[in-house]
């Protein structure tokens, strides 16, 4: 998979919550589809579905355990994902830093003008 | 000094994008902040290297903006869209569009300004046309400027090492 198309299928697995579920069950250990079944009103051939979705996205991978087949949770492809929004945040995070610095001075014109008008002589 | 926010970005559904950021001022400064462009100039200048070099911006219903951004050795990048919604000074939804459109299609953003003590919390949320345009949207744009940003951090921690 291309990088776009590995964080495509990444955050298509990410937008069901029972699959965010499923992962945040997984980083606890491994598991199998009965375990992971357990705690959600589904059955196991949904679950199954989600638990080949995520394979396929590369978000899990089974054991070769024929009988129980355990899941594990595959922590590259989220990691990157979580890369690209960390870089996303810092470019908007400078803007928002930079739009702080005038919100300041944007108050400081308006108290200016407060204290004006009310003929005060506020000495700080 | 204001103290900052920690800005949060998430994906509420497969074609959005929310962020969400706390600033100390009420919220008609922040709401002029947002749309008169002397100020847009002054704070919202993308990536390190580039700054807003022109700005026009119609704040009624229907009315159109226009932003231009200037970066290294000439390059530009273009956005503008239609005012939908205006509710002074709490919400403006309007549509985007990038003169390149890597996002395949408009975009509608809706940003809400709310007021606690003083202080006001911005949520932006930027709904795409598709699943694959909100992951471009979050992986371009910002390629070079990345590179640019991490390049200042390197010197900023080899600044504080030496000092």
């Amino acid at each position: 998979m291309t990088p776009a198309s590995q964080l495509d299928a990444t955050f298509t697995a990410l937008a069901d919550p029972t699959r965010r579920a499923i992962l945040a069950r997984l980083a606890l250990g491994e598991a199998s589809v009965t375990e992971l079944a357990q705690p959600f009103a589904m059955s196991q051939p949904a679950i199954s579905k989600h638990l080949k979705m995520l394979e396929r996205a590369g978000l899990i991978s089974r054991g070769r355990d024929a009988q129980r087949r355990p899941c594990r949770l595959e922590a590259q492809p989220l990691a990157e994902a979580n890369d690209w929004l960390e870089r996303y945040r810092q470019l908007w995070e400078a803007n928002f830093q930079r739009l702080d610095a005038l919100l300041d001075e944007m108050k400081a014109q308006a108290k200016a003008v407060t204290d004006k008008n009310q003929g005060k002589n506020q000495g700080e | 000094m204001t103290t900052t926010a920690d800005l949060t970005v998430t994906t509420p559904s497969d074609r959005e994008i929310l962020m969400t950021r706390l600033f100390d001022a009420p919220r008609e400064l922040v709401f002029e902040a947002m749309y008169r462009p002397e100020l847009l100039k002054r704070w919202l200048n993308g990536p390190p290297g580039w700054s807003l070099a022109q700005c026009e911006v119609d704040l009624t219903i229907g009315g159109a903006f226009r932003h231009v951004w200037r970066g290294p050795e000439g390059a530009e990048m273009g956005m503008g869209g239609i005012f939908r919604e205006i509710v002074r000074p709490e919400r403006i939804v309007r549509t985007e569009l990038f003169d390149q459109d890597w996002t395949g299609g408009e975009a509608l953003a809706t940003l809400v300004l709310t007021e606690r003590a003083g202080k006001t919390e911005l949520a932006l949320t930027v709904l795409y046309a598709s699943q694959a345009a909100r992951d471009g949207a979050l992986q371009s744009g910002m390629k070079d400027g990345v590179a640019a940003s991490y390049d200042q951090l390197d010197t900023l921690f080899a600044a504080q090492q030496a000092a």
